[in-house]
């Protein structure tokens, strides 16, 4: 059984996703990693404390990762006989996946939960915003390509070492690789980090506007909670997009979610179900989020929330 | 510029979704409405058309059933569908409906391919990807920003920490996320002419792919069970009566957070 796992370098470290598939990888045996980016040697120590014992480093420099990567994976793939290649939900891991599959003829099983290895690969992933589950096994040849959703597994050191680290070529690939970047922004964020925040304080469209929206971060402030938001919030341009939590955003796992004006689409609840105790505050008592909801209260959140902000103050 | 814009018709998510316990596959009614989430990628190209006399031709392939979904991208202004829909199709996995998408949309000859992120209803979000990779041109995905520019397409592309700047020779596909523009909706003009507006349709024998290539003997992949995962015990639901706001603070202490 050899197991690949992708890894791309952000700010001098291993992605949080190569981290958590490594550490179920390494339960299959041999596991390699490929890492795009720079290429520093905290990131490889990273990626061999969770279990790495070879990492294939490509750096592509300025040019768009996803078509590259592809081709460079494609062909260690094959001459290393990888049977299953795991990935993170991140855009670049779907850019490299999604242009891999196509490159070598193989399916990409998309949101999964879980996989195991018996024979075939067999992956679990969750369908219909997270109520139903789908077991689905890989046909025909190696390898199988696996995207796993945020937080499947938690990382863990392992007792490895530093690992080998081989240099790849950029392959050529002539038209397809062309795109280049030609500037990098950070979007610097205050407060905790929404991915390993204990508390969330999340809004929906249900807040109203984007002036009243201060009646979620004077909430998040007074529990050093981080800020998330739906995409209906994203959309209207009231807070940044990387503060979306669901489908299409983060996946958080706090111990409390408190969540104000969240009606709670099926896009939404795949992002925050797994939180430890949910809290909602919605006018209208059929929203779906209090089906999943520890403590609903149906009132005005602009009465509630502020009443709880002050109460915590005074403590 | 010949702009194809990638769109799929999908239940409405208004309504809860079944799945065939036969097939496993969503169970589609005869009308169902346009991704919501395409409606960006369709106003991104119909913004680059008229900036330079382009075209913009819709592909999509499903159960085209009464083609409520793709009328309603028509009547935004789209020029022609391309629709391939065929009983063998179904089943087909994401690798299957990016070559059948890739081929119809090389037999029509293309500059931009646009797409969203991933669809509503089956998220796999790779879709995209391949495509670009079978067509062999450059994908530049996850779009909040889209310019033409003299060589080519210039993007703002999100990244997990803010966002870079991509540009690229043309020809290239682009995935856009919601947001990326504000969609226009549908004039009672665009309406009566989207029921004029050419829609071909195409078998997938038409685009040569035999019926073991696509459907599920297609699929390299094969579901063996679907289970219902347990949905979270009910809570408690109290009407607000002034003080429920205590009934936060009282949790907030039981979970130990103050």
């Amino acid at each position: 059984m050899t197991t690949w796992v992708f890894s791309e370098e952000l700010d001098g470290h291993a992605s949080a996703s190569a981290l958590e598939l490594l550490t179920k990888a390494r339960s299959f045996g041999d596991t390699t990693v490929f890492h795009i980016g720079t290429g520093s040697d905290a990131a490889y120590a990273e990626l061999g404390s969770h279990g790495a014992t070879t990492v294939y480093h490509l750096a592509t420099g300025d040019r768009l990762p996803s078509a590259p990567a592809a081709a460079a994976l494609a062909v260690l793939a094959e001459e290393h006989g990888a049977d299953l290649i795991m990935f993170g939900m991140g855009n670049t891991d779907r850019d490299v996946a999604g242009r891999l599959s196509a490159r070598i003829g193989r399916p990409v099983l998309s949101n999964a939960i879980d996989v195991s290895v018996d024979g075939s690969v067999r992956v679990t992933s969750e369908i219909l915003g997270g109520t139903e589950a789908v077991i689905t096994e890989t046909t025909g040849a190696a390898p199988a390509l696996v995207l796993i959703r945020p937080k499947a597994f938690p990382a863990e050191a392992s007792d490895g070492g530093v690992p080998t680290v081989v240099s790849v070529s950029m392959p050529d690939v002539g038209h397809a690789g062309s795109a280049v970047i030609t500037e990098s922004h950070v979007e610097e964020s205050e407060g905790p980090d929404l991915e390993v925040a204990g508390i969330v304080v999340a809004g929906g469209r249900g807040v109203g506007s984007a002036e009243k929206w201060t009646v979620i971060e004077e909430l998040a402030l007074q529990l050093n909670a981080a800020v998330g938001a739906t995409r209906a919030v994203i959309d209207a341009g009231w807070v940044p997009s990387r503060l979306q939590v669901g489908q299409t955003g983060k996946t958080v796992k706090p111990a409390v979610y408190i969540s104000a004006g969240v009606s709670g689409a099926m896009q939404h609840l795949v992002g925050m179900k797994d939180s430890g105790t949910i809290i909602a505050v919605n006018k209208d008592a059929e929203a779906p989020i209090f089906a999943v909801a520890d403590l609903g209260i149906v009132g005005d959140l602009h009465q509630v929330i502020p009443k709880l902000t002050e109460a915590l103050k005074a403590r | 510029m010949r702009i194809a814009v990638c769109v799929k018709q999908i239940p409405d998510p208004a309504t809860p979704y079944a799945l065939d316990p036969d097939t496993h596959r969503v169970v589609r009614p005869n009308d169902q409405v346009l991704d919501d989430t395409d409606r960006f990628g369709v106003e991104v190209g119909l913004q680059l058309a008229e900036g330079d006399d382009g075209s913009v031709t819709l592909f999509s392939m499903s159960p085209s059933g009464s083609l409520q979904g793709i009328r309603q991208a028509l009547a935004m202004g789209a020029d022609k569908a391309v629709i391939i829909d065929d009983e063998t199709l179904g089943g087909s996995d994401a690798l299957t409906t990016s070559r059948v998408l890739a081929a119809a949309i090389e037999r029509e000859g293309f500059d931009l391919v646009i797409a969203g992120t991933e669809s509503t209803d089956g998220y796999t979000g790779v879709v995209p990807q391949q495509i670009a990779e079978l067509l062999d041109v450059p994908s530049l995905t996850f779009a909040r920003k889209v310019d033409a520019t003299d060589a080519g397409i210039r993007v703002e592309q999100q990244t997990a920490g803010g966002y870079d700047v991509v540009e690229a020779p043309l020809p290239a596909l682009l995935s856009v996320t919601s947001g990326v523009v504000e969609p226009r909706y549908p004039t009672f003009k665009g309406i009566m002419q989207a029921k004029k507006k050419p829609i071909d349709k195409l078998t997938a024998e038409d685009l040569g792919f035999s019926a073991d290539q696509v459907g599920d003997s297609g699929a390299g992949q094969r579901i063996t069970s679907v289970i219902s995962v347990p949905a979270r015990e009910a809570g408690e639901i109290v009407e607000d009566d002034g003080e429920a706001y205590l009934k936060i603070v009282a949790l907030l202490e039981q979970a130990k957070v103050i």
